[in-house]
C-alpha cells in the first residue's frame, strides 16, 4: 500500500500566513482547522484511488489557487485592529509582546528567503568575524590587564633619557644592571614592593639537541609583589636574594607542570636540569599567570642570584654594564604616579653615580649620570610585540572595518532590492493603518536579526582565525603565547560592530521603503517607462562609496605586498637558501681558555669535511639572528680622529666563501693570523666609505675605544668585502669589521658554524649531530636553517602583506558584486526604455554603451574618491612600508587599473544582456 | 449533461447563500460544508480551502455564522459552525433576494417557459 500518511499541511498553511503577522494564537487556529480540512480531503482522494502524490498536488493548488487566500484573510482579520497595545500607550508588556510578535515574524521571513539570509548572514559571520579576530589579537596584546592582584598599582621604573649606554644587554627588556636594581630596591619609598626580572632562554637538556624553556630570573620578592601565590609548594622570598645562593629552587608555570610533569603533585621537589645544573622544584603558579611580558610565558623561574651559576664565566650579575633586568613596582598607598616619579627622581644622581661603569670615558660618564627614573603605569605588562604590532594592528583593523563597510553596501542593495519586492505588501499594511515607525522598527528587526546570527558565527569564526594569526606571529624558536579567552571588551565590540552593521545596512532600506506613499507603491511596478530616479540614487552613492573604499584597500594592499616583494627581493649581500646555522655550547665540557679556539677550528673542519657539505665556516654572531655587537672605533685619517659605532664579528677562514659574500680587495683570514701574530680585520664597503673616508683600506690600522684611559687595540685592515645585512633586512647598509676567530683572546664555550650544502636540512642536521656526538656528547646542539632567521625577520611584513592583500581582493571581489548588482537592477527597471529605444532604432551598440557609460560614471566618480581617499589614509601606513613611499604613483595606478578591469567586466554582462533584449518582448510584458 | 461551471463572481455572490442554508438547521464543520456544495450541485459547486475559510471568517467576523471548537471523545477537536440570530434573518432576506433575482433572469432569458 502506498504511504497513506498525510503530507504535512499545517507547514503549508502557515507559510502562506505567514506574510500576515497574525497574533499566535488566532493564527494557530486557521492553520489547525484549514491544515485539518485539506488531510480529510487528501484522505477521500486516496481513498477514491488517487495516488498520494497526485493527493498532494492536488491539495497544494486549491490551497494556492488564485493565490487569494492571503488577500482574502487579509481583508477579513485587518477589519479589527489586533495590537494590544496602542501605539501612544506603550506598556511594557505590551512592548514585549509586540516585539515578541515582530521578532517571529522576522524569524519567518528570514526562513522564507534563504537564499538572501544565508548570503547576508555568510557576508556578515566573514566581516564581523575579521574584524573581531583582529580586535581580539589587539585587545591581548595591548589592552588586557596583567593577571595579577590589582595591575593598576603596578608601575613600569624607566630611564626615558637613557643615553649613552654600552656594555652587554640580554633579555626582551634590558633597562638595569643588578647594581642599579639594588640600588632601586635599597632607596626607594613609593613601591610597598618590587618586581625585578629578566627572560632568558634555558636550556634542560643535559648535552645532545638543545632543549629549550623559557626561562625567567626573578628577585625574591617577585611573586609576593604581584599578588602571585603558589598553586602547589611555594614561591621565592627575599630570604632568596642572596650573593652565591646556587640553584636554591625553581618555581614553573602551570603549563610548564602540565607539559613536563603531566600535573603531577609530585613535581614540586623532583628535579630539573638549568644549563647542566640540577634544581630542585620548590613550586608551581596558578594557571593564569604567565609572567610580565605579553606574548611570551615562561616555564622556569630561578632567582636573580642564581645567574652567577647559570651563566658562569659569563655571569653579568655583577657588571656595572651589564645591561638586563627590568623592575616594576606596587605603588604604595596614597602615592601617585608623579609622587612616585619625583621620588625616584631625587635618589637618581646617588642611585647613578654609585653605579657608575668604570669603562666609561667622561662623555659617557656625564650621560650616565644625568638619568633619571621615572614610574609608568605597567598594568597591561610590558612587551616587544606590542611594540612591534601594535600599529600594524589598529591599521588592519581599519582595513577589517572597511570591509565590513564595503559588505554592510552589499548587504544595504540587496535590501532595497527586497525591499522593492515588498513595496506592495508594505503598501498594504500602510493603508490599512499600520503606523511608520512600527513597520520600520519591524524591517530593523530583520537586520538586527541578521546581524545577530552573522555576529555569534563572527564570533565562532574569530576563534580560529585570531588563532591563524597568532600563529603567524611566532618563529622557528618559540611560539607566541596570548590569552584569547574572550572578554567583555571583544564581546562589547562584536557586538557593537554588529549594532553598527545592522544599521548600516538596514536603516536606509527602512527608511525608505516605508516613505513611498502606498498609493505611488501599488501603483508603480503596474507600468512605467524609466526608473524611479531616487531610490535607485541611493543605490548608486553606495556603489560609488564601495568603488572608493575598495580602492583604498587595494592602494594598501598593494603597498604592503610591493614592500613585502621589495625586502625579500633585496640582495643581502650573502647568501639565503641552502646554508644551516648550528649552535654549540661546551660550556659544560669544561675546556680551558686556551684551547678553546683550537677547538672551535676543529669543530668547524671536520663538519666541513662532512660528505655533502660545499663550506662551512665558524662564526661568532649569525646574521639576522638578532645578536649583536659593537664597538666605537677610531681611526686616524691624516691627523684627524674619525669616530664611529661600527658593528662587529669574529669569523673563520671560509665565512665569506660560504656565505657567498664577495671579497673585493686583499685577503681571507688564514692559518697564519694567531693569537701571536699582529690583530687583523676584514672590513666592508660602508666601513671603508664611513671611517676611512674612502681612502684605500688595505695597510691602515683602526683602533677599539676599551674604556677610560686604556689605549685602543689596534686593528690592521687586510681584505674588504661587499656590504651585507647585519640584523635584519630593513636597515641600511652599515660599517661592519670582522676580526679572525683565531685571533680570539677570551673565546667563550660557543660557537655557531654555518654549513652550506645542498643535503636535505634533515639528513645534514643528522649526520652533523652524529660528528657532534662523537667529538662529545655533552655538547649542545641547536639548528636553525638561516632563510627562516631572515623570515623571522620579516614577519610583520609579511603578515601585513597576506592579510591587506586578502582584504583587499576581498573588497575588490565584493564591490564588484555590488556593481554588478547594480547594474542588472538598473537595466532590469529600464528594459521597457530600452525596447523603446530599440524600437526607435536604437542598435546594440548603442544600447551598450548607454549601459556601459553608466557603469563607467559610477566608477569614475569612485575611483576618484577612492584615490583622494587612498592620499590621506596611507600616511598612516609610512613607518610600514619599505622602499616606497606611501603616495606611490605606481601603486595607486595599478590599484585603479586592476579595479576598473575587473568592474568593467562586472557590467559588460548586464549591458550585454541588455542589448540583447528584444524590442517587442521588452514592450509586450507586463 | 455536461454540467455548467459557474465563474468566481457567480459564486461569491451566492456563497454567503449556500453557506448560511448549510448551516441552517444544525451545526457543521468546514469539510462538511464545502463538501455537501459539491455533493448537492452534483460537483456543479465546489469551493477550495482558499477560498471557504476567508468567506467562513467573513461572516463570522459580520455576526452571521458563529463558530466554536468542540471536543469528542476519540478524535480530534473540530470547529464547527451555527447560523446565528442575525444571519437568520440575512438568510431569510438573501433567500428572497435571491429567488427575485433568478425569477428575473429567467424571465429575461426566459430559460423555462422558452
Amino acid at each position: 500500500m502506498p504511504d497513506s500518511k498525510a503530507p504535512d499541511f499545517k507547514t503549508e498553511v502557515r507559510l502562506r500566513l505567514a506574510r500576515l503577522n497574525l497574533e499566535p494564537t488566532r493564527e494557530a487556529a486557521i492553520v489547525e482547522e484549514m491544515a485539518q480540512h485539506l488531510e480529510q480531503r487528501y484522505d477521500d482522494l486516496i481513498t477514491a484511488g488517487a495516488t498520494p502524490a497526485a493527493a498532494r498536488e492536488a491539495m497544494l493548488r486549491e490551497l494556492s489557487e488564485g493565490s487569494q487566500l492571503e488577500k482574502d484573510l487579509l481583508r477579513v482579520e485587518q477589519q479589527t485592529p489586533l495590537e494590544p497595545a496602542l501605539p501612544d500607550s506603550p506598556s511594557l508588556s505590551g512592548i514585549l509582546a509586540r516585539l515578541s510578535r515582530d521578532f517571529r515574524y522576522a524569524l519567518r521571513v528570514l526562513r522564507l528567503n534563504p537564499g538572501f539570509s544565508t548570503i547576508a548572514i555568510l557576508s556578515l559571520a566573514l566581516g564581523i568575524g575579521a574584524n573581531t579576530s583582529i580586535f581580539q589579537l589587539l585587545d591581548a596584546v595591548t589592552l588586557r590587564s596583567l593577571p595579577v592582584k590589582d595591575p593598576d598599582e603596578l608601575m613600569l621604573v624607566r630611564v626615558p633619557n637613557a643615553k649613552g649606554r654600552s656594555g652587554v644587554s640580554t633579555g626582551n627588556a634590558p633597562m638595569f644592571s643588578n647594581p642599579i636594581w639594588e640600588q632601586i630596591r635599597d632607596n626607594q619609598q613609593a613601591f610597598s614592593g618590587m618586581a625585578t626580572w629578566n627572560s632568558s632562554g634555558f636550556n634542560m637538556a643535559n648535552g645532545g639537541r638543545v632543549r629549550g624553556a623559557r626561562g625567567l630570573f626573578v628577585n625574591g620578592d617577585f611573586f609576593n609583589t604581584l599578588g602571585v601565590r603558589p598553586l602547589l609548594g611555594r614561591v621565592f622570598s627575599s630570604a632568596d636574594d642572596r650573593r652565591g645562593c646556587g640553584l636554591p629552587g625553581a618555581v614553573i608555570s602551570y603549563g610548564f607542570w602540565q607539559k613536563e610533569f603531566g600535573g603531577k603533585e609530585a613535581a614540586v621537589g623532583s628535579k630539573l636540569t638549568v644549563e647542566g645544573h640540577p634544581v630542585e622544584v620548590i613550586g608551581i603558579t596558578p594557571p593564569g599567570f604567565y609572567g610580565l611580558e605579553v606574548g611570551r610565558s615562561y616555564d622556569v623561574a630561578v632567582p636573580l642570584c642564581s645567574e652567577a651559576l647559570v651563566d658562569g664565566e659569563y655571569s653579568i650579575l655583577d657588571r656595572r654594564d651589564g645591561w638586563w633586568l627590568a623592575t616594576i613596582g606596587r605603588l604604595k598607598p596614597g602615592w601617585s604616579i608623579a609622587k612616585a616619579t619625583a621620588q625616584l627622581e631625587a635618589i637618581s644622581p646617588a642611585v647613578f653615580s654609585a653605579t657608575l661603569p668604570a669603562s666609561y670615558q667622561p662623555r659617557q660618564a656625564k650621560q650616565f649620570l644625568a638619568w633619571k627614573m621615572a614610574a609608568q603605569p605597567a598594568g597591561t605588562g610590558l612587551s616587544n610585540l606590542r611594540r612591534a604590532y601594535e600599529d600594524p594592528l589598529w591599521i588592519l583593523l581599519a582595513i577589517a572595518g572597511t570591509v565590513l563597510l564595503i559588505a554592510c553596501a552589499n548587504l544595504a542593495n540587496l535590501m532595497f532590492a527586497r525591499a522593492n519586492a515588498r513595496e506592495r505588501e508594505i503598501a498594504v499594511r500602510l493603508a490599512l493603518g499600520a503606523s511608520r515607525m512600527r513597520l520600520m522598527q519591524q524591517l530593523l528587526l530583520e537586520s538586527l536579526l541578521l546581524s545577530g546570527v552573522g555576529a555569534i558565527a563572527g564570533i565562532l569564526l574569530a576563534q580560529v582565525l585570531t588563532r591563524v594569526l597568532v600563529s603567524f606571529l611566532g618563529t622557528q624558536f618559540g611560539s607566541v603565547s596570548l590569552n584569547l579567552a574572550l572578554d567583555w571588551r571583544v564581546l562589547g565590540f562584536t557586538g557593537m560592530v554588529a549594532i553598527m552593521t545592522c544599521l548600516f545596512f538596514g536603516l536606509m532600506p527602512a527608511i525608505k521603503s516605508t516613505a513611498t506613499p502606498p498609493i505611488v507603491a501599488m501603483k508603480a511596478g503596474s507600468r512605467g517607462l524609466t526608473a524611479g530616479r531616487e531610490r535607485f540614487g541611493i543605490r548608486r552613492i553606495l556603489v560609488v562609496v564601495q568603488v572608493a573604499m575598495s580602492m583604498v584597500l587595494l592602494v594598501g594592499a598593494f603597498l604592503f605586498v610591493r614592500s613585502f616583494q621589495n625586502l625579500v627581493n633585496l640582495d643581502a649581500g650573502l647568501r639565503q637558501t641552502g646554508i644551516l646555522v648550528s649552535n654549540f655550547d661546551f660550556t659544560q665540557i669544561n675546556i680551558p681558555l686556551a684551547e678553546r679556539n683550537n677547538f672551535k677550528q676543529g669543530l668547524a673542519d671536520r663538519l666541513q669535511a662532512l660528505p655533502g657539505v660545499e663550506s662551512a665556516a665558524a662564526v661568532q654572531v649569525v646574521p639576522f639572528s638578532g645578536n649583536g655587537w659593537n664597538e666605537d672605533v677610531h681611526f686616524d685619517n691624516a691627523g684627524q680622529d674619525v669616530h664611529e659605532i661600527v658593528n662587529f664579528n669574529r669569523v673563520g677562514p671560509g665565512f665569506f666563501r660560504t656565505m657567498e659574500t664577495a671579497l673585493v680587495r686583499g685577503r681571507d683570514f688564514g692559518p697564519e693570523n694567531t693569537l701571536n701574530s699582529p690583530a687583523v680585520a676584514i672590513v666592508n664597503e660602508s666601513f671603508v666609505r664611513k671611517v676611512l673616508k674612502d681612502a684605500e683600506p688595505l695597510g691602515k690600522i683602526f683602533r677599539v675605544e676599551e674604556g677610560a684611559g686604556k689605549p685602543g687595540t689596534p686593528y690592521q685592515i687586510i681584505g674588504m668585502v661587499k656590504d651585507t645585512k647585519y640584523y635584519d633586512m630593513r636597515e641600511d647598509f652599515s660599517p661592519i669589521a670582522y676580526l679572525a676567530r683565531s685571533q680570539d683572546k677570551k673565546p667563550d664555550g660557543v660557537a655557531s658554524v654555518v654549513l652550506r650544502s645542498d643535503l636535505s636540512v634533515e639528513s645534514l642536521i643528522s649526520s652533523v649531530e652524529r660528528t657532534v656526538a662523537e667529538v662529545n656528547p655533552a655538547i649542545g646542539i641547536q639548528f636553525s636553517v638561516f632563510q627562516n632567521q631572515i623570515r623571522d625577520t620579516m614577519q610583520r611584513e609579511r603578515l601585513m602583506a597576506s592579510l591587506s592583500g586578502f582584504f583587499g581582493l576581498l573588497a575588490g571581489l565584493l564591490s564588484t558584486i555590488g556593481l554588478y548588482g547594480v547594474i542588472s537592477y538598473m537595466v532590469a527597471r529600464r528594459r521597457n526604455e530600452i525596447g523603446i529605444r530599440m524600437a526607435l532604432g536604437a542598435d546594440r551598440g548603442r544600447v551598450l554603451a548607454l549601459i556601459m557609460r553608466e557603469a563607467a560614471i559610477l566608477l569614475a566618480i569612485g575611483l576618484a574618491v577612492g584615490t583622494a581617499l587612498s592620499l590621506v589614509s596611507t600616511r598612516a601606513a609610512a613607518s610600514l612600508l619599505f622602499g616606497l613611499k606611501p603616495r606611490d604613483p605606481l601603486t595607486l595606478a595599478l590599484a585603479a587599473l586592476a579595479l576598473a578591469m575587473v568592474a568593467a567586466g562586472a557590467s559588460y554582462l548586464p549591458a550585454f544582456r541588455a542589448a540583447r533584449i528584444h524590442p517587442t518582448e521588452a514592450l509586450r510584458e507586463e | 449533461m455536461p454540467k455548467p461551471t459557474l465563474d468566481r463572481e457567480l459564486k461569491k455572490g451566492s456563497a454567503e447563500l449556500l453557506i448560511l442554508s448549510l448551516v441552517q438547521d444544525r451545526q457543521r464543520h468546514g469539510y462538511e460544508i464545502s463538501k455537501l456544495i459539491e455533493s448537492r450541485s452534483e460537483g456543479a459547486l465546489r469551493f477550495n480551502v482558499a477560498s471557504l475559510y476567508p468567506m467562513l471568517y467573513r461572516l463570522e467576523k459580520r455576526g452571521l455564522i458563529q463558530g466554536r471548537w468542540v471536543d469528542k471523545a476519540g478524535q480530534r477537536r473540530r470547529r464547527y459552525y451555527r447560523i446565528t440570530a442575525t444571519g437568520k434573518k440575512i438568510l431569510l432576506a438573501q433567500r428572497s433576494h435571491w429567488q427575485a433575482f433568478v425569477a428575473a433572469i429567467n424571465q429575461i432569458a426566459g430559460i423555462e417557459n422558452a
